[in-house]
């Protein structure tokens, strides 16, 4: 299978997320990246928008819903939000959007902190596998993958894609 | 007394996880890092406006109280709450009673509670020990203090207040100072420091309330306050346990301040950026000055609010111990 390049699928990104918060009249958004890819590619979105916008960190660990059978996951980084959540315009930025169990988990992180008055969800990819309904607004591509198969994100610098294939006993 | 490794089984699950937290006796540098690692995490939580994460919801944290206690129950209340458990506090009055018949009633009827956690406090040493040998395999012990024995949160909550102070472990002086003899804090924080690498751990006190063996631990022992206190980092102070002191071990407390309080003028023998802690609750003008507990060096405030998030450090990681323990055995009777 041919992956997409990552810096080719963000500056489409780029430019699908101006034309969103156009036409959603949002001035000022807040940017925030789910720990880890999802940090790297608000990272990427941010400074193509050369506007100087801070980051906001979201780390979901206290939030999965896996964790009576998975656990706590042990390298577990505060969430680091330098910008206020009441009433403010989010743009929530993942790598990979699986079963959008990882996004649920950051909605509710984020009301926690308060009550914005929207969120944008972008993601780099999309693998069609979604479980909740969760679709992201901007999506740099959708990519179905055998169920064999996993995607991650390498990076900050270069950001690439690599296919990891499960192991028989994983599945 | 070197560090008993025979107890480690009890605490870790077949990966090395934490599955109750009974000492630090036996645990590893990487076990306590990875616990004040994720404090750090928790302590962000405590800054929010809910300040709450789901993690325990549904689960029941039930704290069993035999000795009292203020700031351990609340602090363990208050951590359970925020990470969602229902929790339920029980103030169990120590009895004449043959101890063992006692703990072990006590116990059968919070396992009719469905509880999936303990925390325990008890006046005798090995108490939650005790607990989690005969307790159900499910149900998760933590230690709020045994005896003289250890109070594994206080020194994990003490270790993270020197770690967010005074940055890595290694190169610090740290003196402990006071009532060694009768301090389960004080065991706790000797074994951590060693733990993490603490190079330079001095312990002050007068002869009669130092314990037999303390050089086991790899601390320097001083009983001139004036001598043990140059030059360090980090002062723990520790209270006169005037409840636990059977008459003999001291002419009276006024000679005890005199000798080992810690007043302005003994902290300036201390490195100039020295931080002051002490487990609460101190007594004022007996081991230490006020000027002292309120003054810019002290940290002791600061040290009940890293006790909740250690308490959910450690809450959080024993239950997902357990959790792991249970997959183990499942996949192991496939």
């Amino acid at each position: 299978m041919n992956l997409p390049d990552p810096q080719r699928l963000l500056a489409d990104m780029h430019q699908a997320l101006n034309t969103h918060l156009r036409l959603k009249r949002i001035d000022t958004p807040r940017f925030i990246g789910i720990r880890t890819g999802g940090v790297w590619v608000a990272d990427a979105l941010i400074a193509a928008r050369r506007l100087d916008e801070p980051l906001g960190v979201l780390d979901v660990s206290f939030y999965r819903d896996d964790f009576t059978q998975n656990g706590l996951h042990p390298q577990v980084q505060p969430s680091e939000l330098p910008f206020e959540i009441e009433g403010q315009h989010l743009v929530l930025v993942d790598d990979v959007l699986m079963t959008g169990r990882t996004t649920r988990a950051a909605l509710n992180e984020l009301f926690d902190y308060g009550r914005p008055a929207s969120v944008t969800l972008v993601c780099l990819l999309d693998l069609n596998a979604r479980e909740l309904p969760i679709r992201p607004d901007v999506v740099g591509a959708t990519l179905p993958l055998s169920p064999d198969q996993r995607i991650k994100l390498t990076g900050p610098r270069p950001l690439a894609l690599e296919l990891q294939a499960l192991a028989p006993a994983d599945h | 007394m070197t560090p008993t490794y025979a107890k480690r089984p009890l605490q870790l699950n077949d990966h090395g996880q934490l599955r109750h937290f009974l000492s630090l006796d036996g645990l590893s540098n990487a076990l306590l890092t990875e616990i004040l690692d994720t404090a750090d995490s928790f302590l962000e939580v405590g800054n929010r406006s809910v300040k709450k994460v789901p993690l325990l919801r549904g689960k029941t944290v039930c704290n069993v109280f035999f000795e009292n206690s203020t700031r351990t129950r609340t602090t363990f209340e208050l951590a359970a709450k925020r990470l969602s458990a229902d929790v339920i506090t029980l103030n169990v009055s120590t009895s004449s009673t043959s101890k063992g018949e006692t703990l072990t009633d006590t116990l059968r009827n919070l396992e009719a509670m469905a509880a999936d956690m303990f925390v325990v406090r008890h006046a005798d040493s090995g108490a939650a020990h005790f607990i989690a040998e005969h307790v159900s395999p499910d149900v998760a012990v933590i230690n709020g203090g045994d005896g003289r024995h250890a109070h594994p949160t206080q020194g994990m909550l003490d270790m993270l207040t020197i770690r967010r102070h005074k940055g890595a472990f290694e190169p610090l002086s740290v003196a402990i100072v006071g009532d060694i003899l009768h301090s389960r804090v004080a065991r706790s924080n000797m074994l951590a420091l060693r733990t993490l690498g603490c190079r330079d751990v001095r312990v002050i006190g007068p002869k009669t309330l130092l314990p037999v063996g303390l050089e086991q631990y790899g601390v320097r022992v001083f009983t001139d306050m004036n001598e043990g206190l140059r030059d360090v980092d980090v002062v723990i102070m520790l209270r006169l346990q005037r409840e636990r002191m059977q008459g003999g071990l001291l002419p009276s407390e006024g000679e005890f301040y005199r000798l080992y309080g810690l007043t302005t003028q003994r902290l300036a023998l201390a490195k100039p950026d020295a931080i002051v802690m002490h487990p609460g609750p101190i007594n004022r003008g007996v081991e230490i000055e006020s000027a002292v507990a309120d003054g810019p060096h002290s940290v002791i405030l600061n040290q009940v609010t890293y006790g909740i998030a250690i308490r959910m450090a450690v809450l959080s990681m024993a239950m997902s111990g357990q959790t792991a323990q249970r997959q183990i055995a499942a996949e192991e009777a496939k």
